[in-house]
């Protein structure tokens, strides 16, 4: 490392050279590292800080939704004569909830990667189609539980039905929530156009509704697959 | 991808989760068409793996929970740009902290109430009757 060169222009030519630092990090004191707020560079880029904080946020979400998991695999079969999953649950209705989310997932991605390329007509485009399939998804969702009821599967018929509302509401719930989001980032990217707030904002939103679908993932196949197999 | 507000160099040293560095916008539509035409064929395969018949019956949870889990990595690698690169160190760390947290949670819950029902002896029949007399049969039996 040159003494001549301030640390910051040794740090970016190092990056020119090798972008993923591997084998060349500056060592001991006043060695300067980027983004980790060290040496004499500063500390991370605001992007990085909001995007790794929602990844945190998002963490801790899935910690609680596996609490609700852990309870519903305990009742499973704690069905108290009533209606069992076995009875209950409509597999193609389920794979089309599943298809929805996996292609609104998709719409999402290709949303954001508009956003960064500062396209504003197809970020708008992409998220109205990702928040038409969330729709459907939730509808979808919504007409399964009336139908429950109607078959008297309500949440205080058995210990069973009650993890399994308390489970897939709450995954409704937050793409209900998603949802309202979504509409207001469209108002967002329609008023205030592509400034950096927005973008961070979409990032998280993003990683929001991939997050969703990962939760998904694990919802059917613990809840519909395991449950209307065994 | 030239006109960002941030400073490109800033990105190639960390990564925000579902960010990708600077990138043409191809890359990205052929990165999330990988993950969603993996994410279909595991999808596909869960859904139809109980009606093929070609698992052992009471293996099929654990062929579902592998499909699950691989399915997963699908989303985190091709959705949201979690690599193993050395920029991508403190996501990887706090996923990890996060899987460990919903394992201890998930498996630990299970192992114990699996144990307590093992513990737990049988209730016989007579005993049964001395607790809901015949005549006022309880609607709603104790659950757990």
């Amino acid at each position: 490392m040159s003494d001549i060169v301030p640390a910051s222009v040794e740090a970016v030519r190092r990056v020119r050279e090798d972008p993923h630092r591997l084998g060349h990090r500056g060592h001991g004191e006043g060695a300067p590292v980027m983004g980790a707020g060290h040496g004499e560079t500063g500390p991370a880029n605001s992007r990085i800080i909001v995007g790794y904080g929602f990844w945190i946020f998002l963490l801790s979400d899935i910690v609680m939704f596996s609490a609700f998991f852990a309870a519903y695999a305990v009742l499973m079969n704690a069905t108290a004569g009533g209606p069992t999953g076995r009875e209950l649950f409509e597999l193609p209705r389920v794979a089309i909830e599943t298809g929805c989310l996996l292609l609104s997932s998709f719409v999402c991605g290709l949303s954001f990667a508009a956003s960064v390329a500062k396209n504003r007509l197809w970020t708008q485009i992409f998220l109205l189609i990702t928040g038409l399939l969330g729709a459907t998804f939730l509808y979808l969702e919504i007409d399964e539980f009336i139908g429950f009821a109607a078959q008297g599967a309500t949440p205080q018929r058995s210990a069973f039905l009650s993890a399994f509302f308390s489970l897939v509401g709450l995954h409704g719930a937050h793409v209900f929530v998603g949802l309202l989001w979504l509409g207001t980032m469209m108002a967002q990217v329609q008023a205030k156009g592509f400034s950096r707030m927005v973008q961070h904002r979409l990032l998280c939103f993003n990683l929001f509704w991939h997050a969703l679908d990962i939760i998904w993932v694990a919802l059917f196949t613990v809840v519909y697959l395991m449950g209307a197999a065994t | 991808m030239s006109e960002l507000d941030y400073d490109p160099h800033d990105l190639e040293h960390d990564h925000a989760p579902g960010d990708e560095p600077p990138e043409s916008a191809g890359h990205w539509v052929m990165n999330y068409s990988i993950g969603l035409a993996l994410a279909t064929i595991l999808t596909v395969g869960s859904f139809i793996l109980p009606a093929l018949g070609l698992v052992w019956g009471p293996s099929l949870p654990v062929a579902l929970i592998v499909l699950a889990i691989a399915q997963m990595g699908v989303h985190l690698v091709f959705f949201l740009h979690i690599t193993t690169g050395p920029d991508n160190t403190n996501n990887v760390l706090a996923l990890a902290f996060g899987v460990m947290m919903v394992g201890l949670l998930v498996i630990g819950s299970i192992w114990i109430m699996v144990n307590m029902h093992h513990y737990m002896a049988p209730t016989p029949p007579e005993a049964m009757g001395h607790m809901a007399p015949p005549s006022a049969p309880s609607t709603v039996p104790p659950a757990f």
